[in-house]
């Protein structure tokens, strides 16, 4: 890559303002540092990610709302987490969790568990309890 | 307010941006791409059955922390880790330290960085930043990869050194304890190559040049596997891997071309400098690669062909690197 090539397409740090380091040759052939505001490919490769995170989230909100699956696995999704990760910040093991994700235990779950929840996901616990109404 | 005289430097991957800033403070005068060559940072790994983010698992880099921990060993330096059970654990260490005016290299998760754009923002736990300072509730934050510096509070901090998932942090921190007077730089590089032309040439299908190979031959059959929509998917996961923040740009190739420029003008050898240039042809034929792949998720055709003319890309990169390290290996 040539300094002068470092891509400066309009991408997703602009929100920050924020622009990245890349390595390049200079005029005379001598490796340079120059700031890139982003490229092509990368913002496709990030809307193809969001675009399938999005989708993945909107049908465990249907899922959700209909009680195949409890809101937890929603909002799991929501924190873009997975089942280790959301097992990590709850402090229990993965199966443990992933019950947590049926309708059934999800109804007869403790209010303190309610509540870990909540603080994880940074929503009122009522936000949770309540999704269905 | 407690504030260590320490120099922000910006630099493309978290890791070495903190070593190098690390090192430069105690005074030992080494760049980014002179860190990751020493530490061997360059790499290419798939690991069969993982998944990460639903896709594959590519890395075109060491685990986190090897960099870092390759390149002290080589230089003599020796480097002291601590990991915490309790949060207020973790920040009495890190305010002795502040105290004691040593700047301190943190491992944290990316997820609840607040200065952060909210696409880059995801659980992704071995992002690296050095302290080098407190103004009351306030860290001063110096992130390799922002162009300046950033302010957390001891909660916002306490967030992100406590993340939990894949390489849970633990509040980890990291600074050097002893510094050699006499360091010998030459002898690194030649370590530091020597360790990434075994790697690169691994006899494991799935490790450097045969890895970039392995995952060649896959794209073709991903199609019919799993999929037009879930193959676009993966493609723009190895265009992730390999060319977001972090990388450089070309998968951490330029990087490894401006550590092999250097290195031929400090060891007075004319052939890395010719080695340099082949690695950023390699580098450019990456940016390619991705930029071809992120067309063919955008217009989403399933033509087959794009898959094939895509694999044989990769093939072409992966037969070139191979050679590629051969001859550096036979150099050294």
């Amino acid at each position: 890559m040539k300094k002068d090539e470092i891509p400066q397409d309009s991408g997703r740090l602009e929100e920050k303002n924020m622009k990245e380091l890349c390595y390049a040759v200079d005029e005379s052939g001598k490796y340079a540092t120059g700031l890139s505001t982003g490229w092509e490919a990368k913002n496709i490769a990030l809307d193809v990610t969001m675009e399938n995170l999005n989708q993945q989230i909107e049908e465990a909100k249907q899922d959700a709302i209909k009680g195949i699956k409890s809101p937890i696995y929603y909002f799991m999704l929501l924190n873009r987490m997975d089942l280790s990760v959301l097992a990590g910040y709850v402090g229990k093991p993965r199966w443990i969790v992933k019950r947590h994700f049926k309708p059934k235990v999800f109804k007869r779950l403790k209010n303190s568990t309610l509540n870990k929840y909540a603080e994880i996901f940074e929503v009122d616990v009522n936000t949770i309890k309540n999704f269905n109404e | 307010m407690n504030k260590i005289d320490f120099i922000h430097h910006q630099s493309a991957h978290c890791e070495n941006g903190v070593a190098s800033n690390i090192l430069k403070f105690n005074g030992i005068d080494i760049n980014e791409p002179m860190l990751f060559g020493i530490g061997s940072g360059l790499f290419y790994i798939c690991i069969p059955f993982l998944k990460v983010n639903q896709a594959p698992a590519i890395s075109y880099r060491p685990m986190p922390g090897f960099i870092f921990s390759r390149a002290s060993k080589r230089l003599n330096i020796k480097i002291k880790r601590e990991r915490f059970s309790t949060i207020d654990k973790s920040f009495d260490a890190l305010d002795r330290n502040i105290d004691q005016g040593i700047a301190t290299g943190l491992q944290v998760g990316v997820y609840h960085l607040p200065y952060f754009p909210d696409e880059y923002r995801f659980h992704f736990n071995a992002h690296n930043l050095v302290v080098y300072g407190k103004e009351g509730n306030n860290y001063l934050i110096s992130d390799p990869v922002m162009e300046t510096t950033s302010v957390l509070t001891r909660e916002e901090l306490a967030k992100v050194r406590f993340a939990k998932g894949v390489f849970a942090p633990k509040g980890h921190m990291y600074y050097p304890v002893e510094i050699p007077t006499e360091i010998d730089l030459p002898k690194a590089i030649i370590g530091g190559i020597k360790k990434t032309t075994s790697e690169m040439l691994a006899p494991v299908p799935f490790v450097g040049a045969n890895g970039i190979k392995f995952v060649a031959k896959k794209i073709p059959g991903w199609a019919k596997k799993v999929g037009v929509k879930k193959t676009n998917h993966y493609l723009a996961q190895i265009i992730r891997m390999q060319e977001e923040i972090g990388t450089g740009g070309g998968g951490f190739r330029f990087i490894y071309a401006a550590f092999l420029q250097q290195s031929g003008e400090l060891l007075n050898k004319p052939e890395f400098l010719d080695f340099s240039q082949q690695m950023t042809v390699i580098g450019d034929d990456w940016r390619d690669f991705a930029l071809k792949a992120s067309r063919i998720c955008k217009h989403r055709d399933n033509d087959t062909n794009a898959y094939e003319n895509l694999s044989e890309m990769m093939l072409k990169i992966a037969a070139k690197e191979k050679q590629f390290f051969k001859d550096l290996k036979k150099s050294i």
